[in-house]
């Protein structure tokens, strides 16, 4: 298996599904000649075309609305927005118009919408943002977020299939610093959870960037041989339920963990889930870790401050194991 | 090389720059060259620092267009109100900002505008009446026409104006404020800054109708002026402020020019032709203020002064701290709402009327 960063797998997911469908075709800013802001479309449009590797306006809003049109009537867009962050511009489109039309009008919008999230960089309150939970919020739309190359590539063409729209969150921080073995050819991985590392004494639910975040946290040498297993959600609409409580009845001590800003977020779901339906089994309180309820600022001291990292994670479990 | 032969010509008949407002003084003329070349020091110096890692994130700046945010905020008003973008560096200098301020913000300091939240262009001393930009293009334009809406519901005679890319001319709404701005007849100026490329997309791909041609068929007047010539800009937009101002209602003036670093720093711009950039070069817009003043004026001794200027703030910067950690997650909600106060408007046309 070819060794590939997070950011090839997801051109390598890209390019598969182009060549094996051709129904699917890209729209963004900046994606055809140049290749994307982050490079994930480079050399597309001499394999595939100006067509299908369609630079386009600089409006997020049509590059929803026109992908939603073209879903309809047969294709399979995938639209880049060149931030996360810029979705906000393409909301109600994604929101109104994607989401509740299979409900309303028993008619599928299989498009996908690939957002670059995530802070760590000094991107500032504008180039850093997870805002998966807004559209968690949204009936009608999927939510995945890949944390390995393997499940960039596989996620994505999951995606790609689904016949409703789903958006994508694949995390800038993990574009190039994250290699792994990644299958060659054709693949989905399903829109459930997986199991990153195995224990007994804790669980540490996470998903995208925050999964290396935990793994690196729960070293067994740095929580005294503790057994932390580390669930990585892969996918947060839907949310595998059956693999959260199992883990929680494994182990009865849960550390839930986002990069995203905490009230209402994903990590708050899952929570909400445990608190409902794993309460017997937990042998102490849920524990949230999160950004708090700030703009992801810029300067280092400040970003670092609100971002949740390897440190915090090891005392929150620490304290926890104690309990 | 024209310009060194203007210098030592004799009458430098072929060389000279026309005056293009009537308005201007000597000293206005250069104050505006003083402004460029601020401008133009203070991000030729945070690119440096940017290089050496001392500015974190990305790298914007506005090599290439000075003239632009120069002129335009030249012919404001201290009780006007300006949204300033990621090319416009000069409207902070015009209006007061102090550069070591500018430089600290770069650098993520304490002592920056924003205090170390937000990066680079993303800001705005609300105390000198500007609101800085967020990312989201062209989300300002609406701001901007609230403001003028504001001081039309107030009966007051002042104006707002924001800066915009032609990129940004695709969204949504960059039409929702022409729209409104024009039906309220407000007074508000759109300034266009149109430098040929949004990233790496080029005008081709961004519209089919001049968007001088579109604000016109939104009901106000489109003016096309050349955005390398601060004199040209300030002209235009001294007289879309009059207008505004007598309740002419909104004006949208393109300034033509080009954006001659890539989009950040990290781009090597290589979509642009060659060409291109090199007929642009010829028309630099600090080089063309210079040539309009080099017989009165010593530039060198005005460009020593400004780089003075530029290397104490650069030290001032340096020795700031950084923001205290603890901080994070102060200032999220107001306490108390307190609107933007006046800024600097250094144009003599002001110093007479208030006079
Ligand atoms: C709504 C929105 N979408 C995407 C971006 C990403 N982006 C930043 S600058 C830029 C190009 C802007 O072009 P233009 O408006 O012409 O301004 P210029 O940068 O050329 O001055 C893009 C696409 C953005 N800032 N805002």
């Amino acid at each position: 298996m070819p060794e590939l960063t997070y950011l090839q797998a997801i051109s390598d997911g890209l390019r598969t599904e182009m060549r094996a469908d051709e129904r699917v075709f890209l729209m963004g800013e900046d994606i055809g000649v140049f290749g994307g802001a982050f490079k994930v479309t480079d050399g597309f449009v001499a394999e595939f075309g100006e067509q299908r590797v369609m630079d386009t306006p600089l409006a997020e809003s049509a590059i929803v609305g026109t992908a939603v049109g073209a879903a309809v009537v047969g294709m399979r867009p995938v639209c880049e927005m060149q931030f996360a962050d810029f979705i906000s511009c393409g909301f109600d489109q994604l929101v109104n118009v994607a989401g509740k039309m299979h409900y309303r009008q028993g008619l599928a919008v299989p498009i996908t919408v690939r957002l670059p999230s995530g802070g760590g960089f000094s991107g500032g309150p504008f180039h850093s943002q997870n805002p998966e939970a807004w559209f968690m919020h949204a009936p009608g739309l999927k939510v995945v977020a890949p944390s390995t190359p393997e499940d960039a590539k596989g996620l994505l063409i999951g995606a790609i299939r689904d016949p409703n729209p789903v958006v994508y969150l694949e995390h800038k921080n993990l574009y190039r610093r994250v290699r792994g073995e990644v299958p060659e050819g054709s693949y989905a991985t399903g829109f459930d959870a997986r199991v990153a590392r195995a224990g007994d004494d804790l669980t540490v639910i996470a998903y995208g960037a925050m999964v290396h975040v935990a793994l690196e946290a729960t070293a067994p040498e740095l929580l005294d041989g503790a057994a932390v297993e580390v669930i990585d959600l892969r996918s947060l609409v839907p949310l595998d339920e059956a693999a959260i409580l199992a883990s929680v009845k494994k182990t009865s001590k849960v550390v839930v963990l986002d990069e995203a800003n905490a009230t209402c977020a994903a990590g708050a779901q899952v929570a909400a889930l445990i608190a409902e339906r794993g309460f017997e089994d937990l042998d102490g309180p849920v524990v949230r870790i999160a950004a708090p309820d700030v703009p992801i600022p810029f300067s280092p001291p400040l970003e670092q401050a609100v971002l949740p990292g390897v440190e915090r994670v090891k005392e929150a479990c620490r304290d926890l194991l104690a309990y | 090389m024209a310009m060194a032969m203007g210098i030592a010509g004799s009458d430098a008949a072929d060389d000279s720059v026309a005056d293009v407002s009537v308005h201007l003084t000597r000293a206005d003329r250069v104050e505006l060259l003083r402004t460029m070349l601020t401008m133009r020091g203070i991000e030729q110096r945070a690119l440096n620092l940017y290089r050496q890692g001392r500015v974190p994130g990305s790298f914007y700046d506005g090599f290439g267009q000075e003239a632009v945010s120069t002129g335009a905020t030249f012919a404001m008003a201290a009780e006007d109100r300006i949204c300033a973008l990621h090319r416009d560096l000069a409207a902070h200098v015009v209006r007061g900002t102090a550069l070591e301020r500018i430089l600290a913000q770069y650098m993520g300091r304490a002592t920056g505008v924003t205090q170390g939240r937000d990066g680079n262009v993303h800001f705005g001393d609300k105390d000198l009446g500007v609101v800085g930009m967020v990312s989201m293009l062209p989300d300002m334009m609406l701001v901007a026409t609230g403001m003028a809406m504001a001081f039309k519901l107030r009966g007051e005679a002042r104006a707002a104006l924001t800066f915009f890319g032609d990129g940004s001319t695709s969204r949504g709404d960059f039409h929702e404020a022409l729209n409104w701005a024009a039906v309220q007849r407000l007074p508000v100026i759109f300034v266009l800054e149109n430098n040929q490329f949004a990233y790496s997309t080029p005008l081709a791909k961004q519209w089919t109708v001049e968007p001088i041609e579109r604000a016109r068929a939104y009901g106000m007047p489109g003016v096309s002026v050349d955005g390398n010539d601060a004199e040209a800009v300030f002209e235009a937009v001294r007289a879309a402020r009059e207008r505004a101002i007598a309740g002419g209602g909104p004006t949208l003036v393109e300034a033509v020019t080009m954006r001659m670093h890539g989009h950040a720093a990290h781009d090597d711009m290589r979509y642009v032709p060659a060409e291109l950039l090199a007929q642009w070069r010829e028309r630099d817009p600090i080089e063309l203020q210079e040539r309009r003043l080099a017989a009165e004026l010593d530039v060198a001794a005005l460009r020593a002064e400004v780089q003075a200027a530029i290397d104490a703030a650069t030290a001032v910067a340096l020795r700031a701290p950084m923001p205290d950690p603890a901080t994070a997650t102060d200032g999220v909600f107001a306490e108390q709402a307190v609107p933007l106060g006046d800024g600097r408007a250094p144009w003599s046309g002001f110093a007479r009327t208030e006079a």
